[in-house]
């Protein structure tokens, strides 16, 4: 049984700045001054710049390209296409999930935006100038733009040149047990169902997608200075691709102006850079703009999802079923552990206790930007968290319940947990009734729900929305996760100087979590050195341990243990130092606050900063010198972080337009090493699952065209629509992490969207509304109260 | 052309294509990269900069519209080695995550407090409307200017 853990966790002085300090944040200083790093910023002597040539159509066989007028053009200095590519052996390169994608287009175009030619020039505006004039003929062929059309009968074959590829199918998965399943159903009162789809959307980091490839032609050495959320994955993709040697390629990730999983796959203009350099002889950058981002880069989501829930006429849950076919565009280019086709969307059965679910997902090629990328969520927990808490609200409206009672019934209880569900995974440690009292009780729900009666009664439609999230982030155990067979550990490298002034390497890589503070603060916690004292350093490849990168919220599960690890493993040895310099037995030796004493005796001690000085300068005989070490950590378990968020809003009948009222967050994501970055970390969340709810989405003509392809058409939310929000939280540590934290940067993406959503339909239930499908844009929202009202 | 703009109190003269961007003049030829481009509509705001005292999104001006006017950037924000006030709040406040809209919202913040000493909620967040924002939710961000309102030094 697992308890709600009250303590904050402090246990060093705010000097020191260990866990549960709100330590402002070390990355400001350069940022709050302009001085920050992003790749556009990086200019290397002698650097080209190239632009790509992209296919304006979404399905075409390319007849013919003529570069003869873009080469003529003064400053181009050459026109790479599939064909050079091919003759190098790199027309074609593998994904994260295990499909090829086309570098450069050489027998078909297979959606609008697809990479066809590249022009490198001495400036960007004449590779720009140049590019315009690359001839590309086209051979028209039909668009397929959903998956149902790609799995009907007939459908023309988007992915022909693809050995053994017959149809526009990706994947067929399943979990669970469909027998046991048929028996819940058979044996329920009620079956509720939900059809509803997840648009698809784009992560959008303000900063787009980037390289500068440096390639030295006599000694081989390729530096590729890249916005990559995975640098070590990264590399050793490029050396597979490449035939480079894997020494030879260092991969700089510098600042990153946010991420949010768009940069974790490997793009085309990457791996053309790449090869230009090594080709010319110089560096080459290339910077996307907003519109090849928006149309050829990681999108997210595209789930049509159906849910049916078991139920008893009392509201218990017996079962479930999901089916989910998701559009994966024209290659599988997300990166999903090699074992999960659809991601873990098989996390779909929620935070709820029943015994039997079955879940079946299928993924189909279209004529549209690939990827499917985990937008600010652990591999596709978004959509599947959305299904789950929309359905059990329907089940409620169906059934009679109160929302929120509905959700009591079928909790998984305190003393349930390690909970194992029947799709798999194991729950480490929650209390989630206490989590939804909580929230329940700040927001004031009764009264809420006496106000809505009171307003329905004027006219007025007001809703109360409920999503009650169970996340599963940190992959992951080497036994069961992996990316293109690279085990999911991360590391940490702890150096302590003669001066106790350390320096933490990790294999992770911060996009705006504040990494170079978080991780800083462990130290802290563990050593007692200062966290000002500790520098750390990310995202290049030579100079930090293997890791596979920051995204499924894994940097705090995995990378946070290892740093607790390496930390805990220089103490052992801190302490030993200690032991000499104190004349005293090591395992007498206590450390405390960065200070080591003898037990008992704390008069006899010396500090941290004694200890590191004696590491290089009065070691006792036999013990080898100096103060550092490395730490690869292989997490036992997923961890669990959940929460309960309720939304307010009411919805104006004349024109459906809604507003959120009340957005009030609990969440409870284990220990929070940086109470102040957490709270960060959920607003922008909160925002984002605004964001798809109200606004957000990628959409695309009958031919393919992609209309949001810019941010005039692809909205994204100001701080003028912005709900305010309200948090609260709750703190059951992870019992299997070294210091019981969870991870929280994905929790509110992934769990608020059922929240606004809910809170919308709520408003609209007792007309009889069970669905609208996301953006809740005003005139979706208007025709479903005209249709409900008749 | 020719044309010389004041960035930062220093005069900045070169030899420029019309077509020119001001962002572009800034980031490549005065060689301040602290200003960003974040979208190429005039959307995201991650270019503001100063343009005479207001805030403009210096993807939409030419450089040649500059010419003979003063422009501030985030880089000329602080003054004799002390920050200004915005810049201290956001630090305080956790106003910035990737930091890359972080100047543009800064000088937006800057030019707003300058002119309401005491803005409210909806003042600031009407004021930022113009800047986006994919990580802080802007919450901290409103409230790191209304901090730096509070000083009484904007």
């Amino acid at each position: 049984m697992t308890k709600v853990d009250d303590t904050t966790h402090m246990t060093t002085p705010p000097e020191i700045g260990g866990i549960g300090h709100r330590v402002r944040r070390h990355e400001d200083a350069r940022f709050i001054e302009g001085q920050g790093n992003y790749l556009d910023d990086i200019v290397l002597p002698g650097m080209l710049h190239m632009a790509i040539v992209r296919s304006p159509v979404a399905h075409a066989r390319i007849t013919g390209i003529d570069t003869t007028a873009a080469s003529e053009v003064e400053g181009v200095v050459a026109v790479v296409t599939g064909e050079l590519m091919d003759q190098h052996g790199l027309a074609w390169m593998p994904t994260l999930s295990g499909d090829t994608q086309a570098v450069l287009a050489t027998d078909k175009v297979r959606y609008q935006g697809q990479e066809v030619a590249a022009v490198i020039a001495t400036d960007p505006a004449i590779a720009v100038d140049a590019a315009e004039l690359v001839e590309v003929d086209y051979d028209i062929l039909p668009a397929i733009t959903t998956p149902q059309q790609a799995l009907a009968p007939g459908a023309v074959l988007i992915r022909d040149e693809k050995e053994g590829q017959t149809d526009n199918r990706v994947y067929d998965w399943e979990a669970g047990d469909k027998a046991a399943t048929d028996a819940a159903f058979a044996a329920a009162d009620r079956v509720v169902s939900l059809s509803t789809f997840y648009p698809r959307s784009h992560p959008a980091p303000l900063e787009t997608c980037g390289a500068i490839a440096d390639v030295n032609s006599v000694t081989g050495q390729a530096t590729i200075y890249m916005t990559s959320q995975a640098p070590h994955a990264h590399r050793t993709l490029f050396a597979m691709v490449t035939g480079l040697p894997e020494q030879n390629i260092r991969i700089i990730s510098p600042d990153l102006g946010g991420g949010f999983g768009n940069k974790v796959p490997i793009y085309p203009g990457y791996v053309v850079a790449t090869a230009a350099s090594l080709l010319i002889g110089r560096p080459v950058k290339w910077i996307e703009t907003r519109s090849e981002n928006l149309i050829s880069t990681g999108f997210a989501r595209d789930y049509y999802m159906t849910g049916e829930l078991a139920v008893t006429n009392e509201g218990k849950i017996l079962g479930l079923r999901v089916q989910m076919l998701s559009d994966q565009g024209a290659f599988y280019a997300d990166a999903q552990p090699t074992k999960f086709k659809a991601g873990l969307f098989h996390v779909v059965t929620g935070s709820y206790d029943y015994p039997a679910a079955h879940v079946v997902c299928s993924g189909a090629y279209t004529n549209k930007a690939p990827g499917g990328v985990a937008y600010r969520c652990s591999f596709r927990i978004t959509e599947a968290s959305f299904l789950i808490e929309r359905l059990v609200q329907t089940a409620a409206y169906e059934l009679g319940i109160d929302p929120a009672e509905m959700r009591f019934k079928n909790f998984i209880q305190p003393e349930q947990f390690p909970y194992h569900t029947p799709t798999g995974f194991v729950y480490d440690s929650g209390d989630y009734p206490t989590a939804l009292r909580k929230a329940l009780d700040e927001v004031g729900y009764d009264q809420l729900r006496a106000e809505q009666v009171a307003a329905r009664a004027e006219g007025r439609l007001m809703g109360i929305g409920i999503a009650h999230f169970t996340e599963a982030v940190g992959a992951g155990p080497s036994h069961t996760y992996d990316i293109a067979g690279l085990k999911m550990f991360d590391s940490a490298e702890l150096r302590v100087h003669p001066t106790g002034k350390a320096i933490l390497k990790l294999g992770v890589m911060s996009q705006g979590q504040g990494h170079e503070t978080t991780f800083a603060q462990i130290v802290a916690e563990e050593l007692g050195i200062p966290v000002t004292d500790v520098k750390v350093m990310e995202g290049d490849t030579d100079n930090t341990p293997y890791g596979l990168g920051t995204y499924a919220s894994r940097s705090t599960p995995v990378a946070g243990a290892a740093t607790a690890m390496v930390s805990r493993q220089l103490a052992e040895k801190a302490k030993r130092i200690a032991a000499h310099l104190l004349e005293a037995a090591p395992e007498d030796i206590e450390l405390k606050a960065g200070e080591l004493f003898v037990k008992g005796t704390p008069a006899r001690s010396v500090t941290i900063q004694d200890v590191s000085l004696a590491a290089y300068t009065n070691m006792p005989d036999g013990m080898e010198h100096g103060l550092e070490g490395v730490h690869y950590y292989d997490p036992p378990n997923l961890t669990y972080p959940y929460g309960s968020y309720i939304v307010v809003v009411e919805v104006d009948p004349e024109t459906g337009v809604w507003k959120v009222e009340r957005m009030v967050a609990l969440d409870d994501c284990g220990v929070r090493i940086n109470p102040m970055i957490v709270e960060g970390q959920i607003h922008g969340g909160l925002t984002e699952g605004f964001a798809m709810s109200s606004m957000q989405w990628i959409t695309f003509d009958d031919d393919g065209n992609c209309i949001g392809s810019n941010f005039m058409d692809y909205l994204i939310p100001t701080a003028w629509e912005t709900p305010r929000f309200e948090l609260l939280e709750t703190c059951v540590p992870s019992p299997h992490h070294p210091i019981g934290a969870k991870g929280v940067g994905e929790s509110a993406t992934v769990g608020s969207p059922a929240a606004y959503v809910n809170a919308v339909i709520d408003a609209l239930a007792h007309l009889g509304v069970r669905n609208i499908d996301m953006p809740l844009l005003p005139d979706r929202v208007w025709s479903a109260i005209q249709s409900a009202q008749g | 052309m020719e044309v010389t703009v004041t960035v930062n109190g220093s005069d900045q003269t070169h030899d420029i294509e019309p077509r020119v961007l001001l962002i572009d003049f800034i980031r490549t030829r005065v060689g301040l990269t602290g200003s960003h481009i974040g979208c190429d509509t005039s959307n995201c705001g991650a270019c503001t900069v100063l343009f005479d005292g207001k805030p403009v999104k210096s993807c939409t001006v030419l450089a040649v519209q500059a010419d003979g006017h003063a422009v501030t950037t985030v880089e000329g924000l602080k003054s004799n080695g002390t920050l200004h006030p915005i810049q201290a709040a956001f630090k305080e406040e956790h106003g910035l995550q990737c930091g890359f809209c972080t100047p543009g919202m800064m000088l937006v913040g800057a030019a707003l407090i300058e002119a309401n000493t005491e803005p409210s909620v909806d003042d600031v967040r009407w004021a930022i409307s113009g800047n986006l924002c994919r990580c802080t939710g802007y919450m901290n961000i409103v409230t790191a200017i209304q901090t730096a309102a509070a000083t009484g030094e904007g």
